[in-house]
């Protein structure tokens, strides 16, 4: 063993048995910790919890790169999943806390009178965070055989053991205070390697602001550079728009509408104090979230300059056929990440030389100019982040982090959805439908025995993960968009909307949803099962099956208004209910602190 | 005033402000960064257009100042209506 991995086992050994540490000093000992931590958590710890619970292993690892590759069209992704939490803190966190239960479904069934809604409400909660859990599972996994030289299967069993040993004792109060300390780690990871990234390129050590600054040595604005080089290459300009404004409109309002109808993010603001704070840690949670947030398109832009400038150096004013550097001059991080398969190479034209471009027609007759026979770079997204520190030439421990950063994204949002797994399970279904007389401590060892069951359900996912969990992704951001985004709203604001109107509303949602995704994506996904290609061409008016959240919520909205209006008004106790709802004093005090 | 007429000012007061702060949510990322962006082409910013900004860069920073303000508008607006939590 090198001293590289030795550095990378303590590192991450350290933070293993620091969340280890706090899940033996925050276990749970009743429902109400179990469930909501006493709601006894300060509204910046809750925000950094969230933030934790929020960015996944695919924010971490991913987004750059997707927005590296996507340029101005990745935008969607920066506003859609920071632009939910407006519509948390104003339309539903804090309404939600001084409702003061223990899960969404709950406040469904309870507002609609009806357990078939709540019922419903449960069955969006479980499809959307399981297909959300495998990728965490996943990444787990592939973060672990990266970084640690252990097979993915021994990878993924450490993590869920890890996992286990601070959700399953501690719950949402466990789960909180892992989640505060993930954070730290995770946001630490990221950073470091982007100021050093944004030092070398712009001279300006906060990534945001070099973005949109000049490159150091010519004083060109680097987006104005990273445009040149890009249609140098035949890609389209960085800053450019390649997708329709209306499937760019409506994808971002999907991602903000699912984002704030996902109930793991929800349920994270049952766990402060008061009302007040609810809305105080939305914008907390926004703060964090942002730190990482604006630093990924600097990164993203600043990686992709790179690597072009890397393969391409010297002067501007040279034919990039001269410039291309030899095969064998590569740069060690090449040569280490070879060996991982997630950066290859092919010499088509037997020249030595890398050609990287993009083979579309437009560009046909300079590639045959250069006498290039086609692009021999293939470069996997997720190497933006994985590899920054080498590329800027970090010492090692700087990778020892990005490995812990990478482990501490999965494993907090992992648990986070685990939570909203198991307690619609042993709350929702266990103490509401199978057996309403249980027991306090009957109910506190079901939600243990439920995440524990959770766990082990999402690791084996993780171990065999369906063919299509990546396309699931979108499924689970439709069906909080749809189904329990405008339930939620509807419930809060409306003492119209009755039992009847919710539970078809839902249900249309829904349905409406999850057809145009099979149409286009398959029946369940089944490769071959698709009745439409999937294409722009082939779309409803060019809306992409990941954008339609927005009109499933929008056919949601109006079959619930028709269907209220043309059924019986809701009992008055129920009226009663929405207007305390909307007022935050006698809220249910904290338990705990 | 009764009981019931002041619940009713807090919550209008409440969606007053809760439609102000999502118009300037919906200008900035659905406005600015998309719909707009082809009208703030001739605005550079940066190397690139003030459009791109918002769309990367300048939604994330009004979101987070429309929070931050909507809580502190909140908070008065309990007090003065007296249903803040004691």
């Amino acid at each position: 063993m090198d001293t590289q991995q030795i550095l990378i086992y303590i590192v991450v050994g350290a933070t293993f048995a620091l969340y280890i540490g706090i899940a033996i000093w925050a276990r749970a000992g009743s429902t109400g910790e179990f469930y909501a931590a006493g709601r006894g958590v300060h509204p910046v710890m809750n925000g950094m919890a969230t933030a934790a619970d929020w960015m996944s292993a695919a924010s971490f690892i991913s987004m750059a790169g997707l927005i590296a590759f996507m340029g101005y069209d990745g935008s969607r992704f920066l506003m859609g999943w920071t632009g939910g939490y407006v519509l948390l803190a104003m339309l539903l966190a804090p309404y939600l806390r001084k409702f003061g239960k223990y899960t969404v479904p709950e406040f469904i069934g309870d507002r609609f009178y009806s357990s078939t809604a709540r019922i419903v409400a449960v069955i969006c909660l479980l499809v959307a965070s399981i297909t959300y859990v495998i990728g965490q599972m996943t990444g787990v996994g592939v973060t672990f055989s990266r970084f640690l030289e252990v097979s993915n299967t021994t990878g993924l069993f450490i993590g869920a053991a890890v996992v286990f040993a601070y959700a399953v004792l501690g719950g949402m109060k466990g789960i909180t205070y892992t989640q505060v300390a993930q954070y730290i780690v995770l946001i630490t990871a990221y950073t470091i390697p982007a100021i050093f990234i944004s030092l070398n390129i712009t001279g300006n050590p906060i990534p945001p602001l070099g973005l949109f600054s000049d490159t150091v040595g010519e004083g060109v604005p680097l987006l104005q550079k990273l445009n040149m080089l890009m249609t140098d290459l035949g890609f389209s300009e960085y800053t450019e728009r390649n997708d329709s404004i209306l499937n760019m409109f409506l994808y971002t309002m999907s991602l903000m509408i699912g984002t704030a109808g996902l109930p793991h993010v929800i349920i994270r603001f049952f766990t402060v104090p008061r009302v007040a704070d609810a809305r105080w840690s939305a914008g907390w949670a926004l703060v964090f979230i942002a730190l990482l947030y604006l630093v990924a398109p600097a990164v993203g832009s600043m990686a992709r300059l790179n690597i072009i400038q890397t393969i391409y150096p010297g002067d501007s004013e040279v034919a990039l056929d001269q410039r291309a550097i030899e095969y064998e001059e590569r740069p060690d991080w090449m040569r280490t990440w070879e060996t991982t398969g997630l950066i290859s190479f092919e010499d088509k034209n037997d020249d030595g030389r890398i050609q990287y471009y993009n083979e579309t027609e437009f560009f046909a007759d300079t590639a045959e100019q250069y006498g290039w026979a086609g692009n021999e770079l293939v470069i996997n997204r997720d190497i933006l982040v994985l590899a920054n520190p080498e590329i800027a030439n970090l010492p090692m421990w700087v990778v020892a982090l990005v490995a812990a950063g990478g482990l501490a994204a999965a494993l907090s949002t992992a648990a986070g959805l685990l939570l909203a797994i198991s307690s619609a399970i042993s709350h929702d279904l266990i103490k509401s439908v199978i057996n309403p007389n249980i027991s306090e401590k009957g109910e506190l060892l079901a939600a243990r025995i439920s995440m524990a069951v959770a766990i082990a359900f999402a690791t084996y996912l993780g171990l065999n993960p369906p063919g299509f969990a990546a396309q699931t992704v979108a499924l689970a951001f439709g069906l909080a968009a749809s189904s329990i985004f405008p339930a939620l709203m509807m419930g809060i604001f409306s003492k119209r909307i009755n039992n009847w109107g919710a539970i078809c509303g839902m249900l249309t949602g829904l349905l409406v949803t999850v057809g145009y995704v099979f149409t286009y994506l398959g029946m369940f996904f089944l490769p071959g099962t698709n009745l439409l290609p999937n294409t722009p061409d082939a779309w409803i008016f060019g809306i992409s099956p990941a954008a339609f959240g927005t009109i499933g919520a929008l056919f949601n909205f109006l079959v619930a208004y028709l269907v209220s209006n043309a059924t019986a008004d809701t009992p008055q106790e129920i009226q009663d209910l929405v207007e305390s709802v909307r007022v935050p004093r006698g809220a249910g005090v904290a338990t705990a602190h | 005033m009764t009981m019931t007429e002041s619940g009713t000012a807090y919550w209008k007061a409440n969606l007053r402000l809760v439609t102000g702060c999502l118009i300037v949510w919906a200008l900035v990322s659905f406005g600015a960064a998309i719909l707009f962006r082809p009208l703030l082409l001739g605005i550079e910013f940066g190397g690139a257009d003030l459009g791109f900004w918002f769309a990367q860069q300048g939604s994330i920073l009004v979101f987070l100042a429309l929070i931050f303000f909507y809580a502190w508008r909140m908070n008065t607006l309990d007090k003065k209506f007296g249903v803040d939590e004691l």
